[in-house]
């Protein structure tokens, strides 16, 4: 008697899931095709606090490193070099102060950063975003480090050179009033 | 041979065997590509989503791009394989697969060879496809291959008896084993296919469950013949990766997917001529010109390979000892109950 | 250079009918990188001998060297499909620690966020179940409603699978305006489609006959091992944190403990363990409609009693949270400095893996894989 309630039992499942499947069959489709007919930022699917790629202003930016004491996984890499009074032309930051630091270097390697957004908490001056932007792979792993200071190296040797002339003549006035 | 068209076209000449050698061989080409799309299309659209959308208009050319991406893969031969068998046994099994065709009936006017046991020569050729995969699990030199090799001969085996059942039924119901009369018993429109008891008077309501059971036990052994779900243990994926056809790549592999496709049409046709009416049209007399006869038959045909797809992605799969159960202890009693019935009827009617 | 060196082996001893199988770090089946050593007679199991640690981390040593707050997305990575989770018995134990008080709006979140989290791990525990015996579909379906999940995720926390969304003191950010609305709707979706997966997938007679008396844990074996989670109930013992041992507010939310009863087989088999997932589901559903109806508007900053520095005093504390695996631990030791002493994780799925030996014995090589599956292990958790 268990034989034929097995039996029937098998038959009638297996009847029951066909006619699921048949249903489905001719229902709605949910597949979104990207890019050629639908993009999530395009379209505005994509929600504007996703935590994809990293972008700094640099008119914010005055080399405090809080960014890079929060990062759990150490992919951001800063160099500074102090701003000297001699110095002329210097822009003000984007909140109106002055600015006491060029950043020379400030470089995020997207290998690394695993996008917890902890270094965009921390900033003062709202600097460091995030924003939704996702389609930035390459074929090189050396070209995910970005680098977003937007000095050049002669600019920047420039202004080494302008800070170390500025430090060698505090010393002679010292060593004069001496 | 008298009522083959192209035997009245051309006469006894080498053109005649060339074209019908052709015929069948385009049929099967061809099938195997629509057969291939239907596969990925319907079984996205069963999940929900669109499935290849990108190579040509809505998807249609992806037959021929994966043709393309097995023809032009490297020739991978593991290194202490059995080389001749390695390479022979892909070719084994869809020579097998295709000797099947050469005694299909696709219309009243055309069959390849007209076999007056067309029905045992058929069965006895499907036999090809164990030899093929035996050869091709032990060739490979790999566990997992031969544990899958091993497992499909014990399927195959054991599954070939609620079949051989059933053709015997059908043989003693029609009391002839050639194709063309099997069909031709049952014309007269949709109440005399074989599945509604075939002609008789009123009393064959009687048996009408015994063939439905007749035609459930056929149709399920055929999945089994054909490895697909729910006994496609050969094939493992989830367990022995992909079974005895782990070590192949390339053109080999296609044969032995080509082999699974056209095996799928083989046992559809069959189960259309015994049960269906093969070519007949159901309205009886209307729509019966051989053209609209080959067009019934194919679609038909094509209707139970769309079932055998959609069970595919319906139901899981049934382990090994599980799968002798099936077939030893449910299918071969019914299938024996059904052919005292059936011979039964046939003897008196 | 290497020497020679000779192997002696006691041919008499040597067993000549078992063998023994390799299933290979990459697999298939086994549900991340996990190499089991499987010995067989024929094609019964005798002896299976896991061996893990191919994504070893070093969490724990790393952890030592981050401040409190840099801790979180570390935790995220270790169950990666149930983040939420994750992050509180962390969060709650060092909120004890600190002596802070959070507020309820933020309590109410966060018992939302971790059930959503709970139905999202489940639906992905029953799809791979279901894919390792061979049912392609229900896989899809389940998977097509998990993304109404991580899309509200995505929407609160800006991550779809790992978070960092649970703040010591409160929460990253606040929930989007159409929160209550979206928690709604996904209640109704996942109701409907598990109806669906019942029928096509766990009545189905086939998966039945697969998975119905196949891997029997009963319950003195697991409660010595120390499994916890849908594995121990469903040998039958009603052990569930939330309601034996009550943390945050989950004293006020009416939901039953889901106990495996072996309708389909003997209690404690695989059957067993996948319907107190599917029902947990069911529950789960049941507590986010309450919470969405208590859960006050007031106060809107989730970021009130997030302290500026973490400098917790000296001590130490064992804080725990039921996991949608089982019970998650951690036992942190704090030297009064802004950085942890030592970080100790205790993982469900390590402790629920070690049981496997046990009931795989006298099955065949598919119920192993049955078997695994329905442990719901992730490699990410047992290797930290």
């Amino acid at each position: 008697m268990e034989y034929f309630k097995n039996i029937i039992e098998g038959l009638s499942t297996t009847a029951k899931g066909m006619k699921i499947t048949l249903n489905h069959l001719f229902g709605k489709k949910v597949t979104n095709q990207y890019p050629d007919e639908y993009h999530p930022i395009l379209s505005g699917d994509i929600p504007p606090n996703s935590r994809n790629r990293i972008f700094v202003d640099m008119s914010g930016c005055d080399g405090c490193e809080q960014c890079n004491k929060a990062c759990p996984v150490n992919c951001i890499e800063i160099e500074t070099v102090k701003v000297a009074p001699t110095d002329e032309n210097v822009p003000l930051m984007n909140d109106g102060k002055k600015r006491k630091f060029w950043v020379i270097k400030h470089e995020i390697d997207f290998a690394k950063c695993c996008f917890c957004s902890l270094c965009t908490e921390v900033c003062p001056t709202n600097a460091i975003q995030m924003t939704v932007e996702f389609e930035y792979s390459e074929y090189d792993r050396e070209k995910l480090k970005y680098n977003f200071s937007d000095l050049t190296p002669e600019q920047a040797a420039e202004k080494k050179r302008i800070w170390e002339e500025y430090q060698e003549a505090k010393k002679r006035e010292q060593e004069v009033k001496k | 041979m008298e009522n083959n068209f192209l035997y009245n076209l051309f006469g006894n000449n080498v053109w005649f065997y060339l074209i019908t050698i052709a015929i069948p061989l385009v049929f099967v080409l061809i099938y195997a590509l629509i057969a291939i799309l239907g596969e990925l299309k319907i079984a996205s659209w069963i999940q929900d989503r669109l499935g290849p959308m990108r190579t040509g208009w809505k998807g249609v050319l992806q037959p021929i791009a994966e043709v393309v991406k097995l023809i032009q893969k490297e020739d991978i031969i593991p290194a202490n394989a059995n080389k001749a068998l390695f390479n022979l046994a892909p070719y084994i099994m869809f020579t097998g697969a295709f000797a099947a065709y050469a005694a299909i009936p696709f219309s009243s006017q055309f069959v390849p060879a007209h076999l007056n046991i067309g029905l045992f020569y058929i069965f006895a050729v499907g036999a090809f496809a164990i030899i093929g995969i035996v050869m091709g699990g032990w060739a490979s030199n790999n566990k997992y291959s031969l544990l899958g090799a091993m497992r499909a001969v014990s399927q195959m085996v054991s599954y070939e008896i609620p079949i051989a059942f059933a053709l015997l039924s059908i043989a003693a119901l029609a009391g002839t084993l050639d194709l063309q009369d099997i069909i031709k018993q049952q014309e007269g429109g949709i109440w005399n296919w074989f599945i509604f008891g075939g002609n008789g008077s009123l009393i064959k309501i009687l048996f009408i469950p015994f063939t439905i059971s007749l035609f459930l036990v056929h149709f399920t052994s055929s999945l089994a013949e054909t490895n697909r779900i729910p006994f496609d243990i050969p094939e493992g994926e989830s367990e022995i990766v992909a079974g005895y056809h782990t070590e192949y790549s390339g053109m080999k592999f296609a044969m032995f997917f080509f082999a699974e496709y056209a095996n799928m049409f083989t046992v559809s046709a069959l189960v259309t001529i015994c049960f269906f009416g093969g070519w007949q049209s159901p309205f009886g007399d209307f729509l019966n010109s051989p053209i609209m006869q080959s067009v019934w038959f194919v679609s038909k045909a094509m209707f139970f390979v769309f079932v055998q797809i959609w069970l595919r992605w319906t139901l899981p799969r049934l382990r090994v000892d599980q799968l002798m159960f099936v077939s030893w202890k449910v299918l071969t009693p019914v299938a024996f109950v059904c052919f005292i019935a059936l011979s039964y009827w046939g003897l008196i009617k | 250079m290497l020497e020679k060196k000779t192997i002696d082996i006691d041919f008499s001893q040597v067993e000549a009918e078992r063998m023994r199988v390799n299933m290979g770090p990459q697999h298939p089946s086994t549900h991340g990188v996990l190499r089991l050593e499987v010995e067989l007679d024929g094609e019964i199991v005798t002896d299976v001998v896991p061996h893990i640690g191919y994504l070893h981390r070093c969490f724990e040593k790393t952890c030592e060297n981050m401040t409190y707050p840099q801790v979180i997305p570390y935790i995220d990575r270790m169950d990666y499909i149930s983040s939420m989770n994750n992050e509180w018995p962390y969060v709650m134990g060092m909120e004890k620690l600190m002596g802070i008080e959070v507020p309820e709006r933020i309590e109410y979140i966060r018992v939302i966020m971790a059930e959503l989290n709970r139905i999202a791990n489940h639906q992905i525990a029953v799809a791979t179940f279901g894919l390792d015996a061979g049912a392609f579909t229900p896989f899809l379906y389940l998977f097509r409603d998990r993304e109404m999940i991580l899309n509200l995720f995505e929407w609160a926390s800006g991550g779809r699978l790992l978070y960092n969304y649970f703040w010591i003191g409160g929460l990253q950010r606040d929930v989007p305006p159409n929160f209550k609305e979206t928690c709604l709707e996904i209640v109704k979706t996942v109701r409907k489609t598990n109806a669906e997966v019942m029928e096509l997938l766990i009545g189905n007679k086939i998966f039945i006959e697969r998975t119905a008396n196949v891997g029997i844990l009963p319950a003195d074996v697991a409660i010595n091992f120390g499994v916890t989670g849908p594995v121990l109930r469903g040998s039958g013992v009603p052990y569930d944190l939330r309601k034996v041992e009550p943390y945050s507010i989950y004293d006020r939310f009416d939901f039953d403990v889901i106990v495996g009863k072996g309708e389909m087989g003997t209690v404690g088999d695989c059957w067993d363990r996948n319907i107190v997932r599917m029902r947990e589901m069911e529950e789960s559903c049941k507590i986010i409609e309450q919470a969405v109806a208590q859960m006050p508007d007031e106060p809107k900053d989730v970021r009130l009693t997030v302290p500026k520095r973490v400098r917790p005093p000296k001590g130490e504390f064992y804080a725990k949270a039921e996991n949608p695996k089982g019970e998650l631990g951690f036992y942190i030791v704090s030297d009064g400095s802004a950085k942890p002493y030592r970080v100790r994780a205790r993982a469900t799925s390590f402790v629920n893996l070690s049981v496997l030996p046990v009931i795989s014995k006298g099955y065949m090589i598919a119920d192993l894989i049955m078997i695994l599956g329905s442990l719901d292990i992730v490699l990410g958790e047992i290797d930290r």
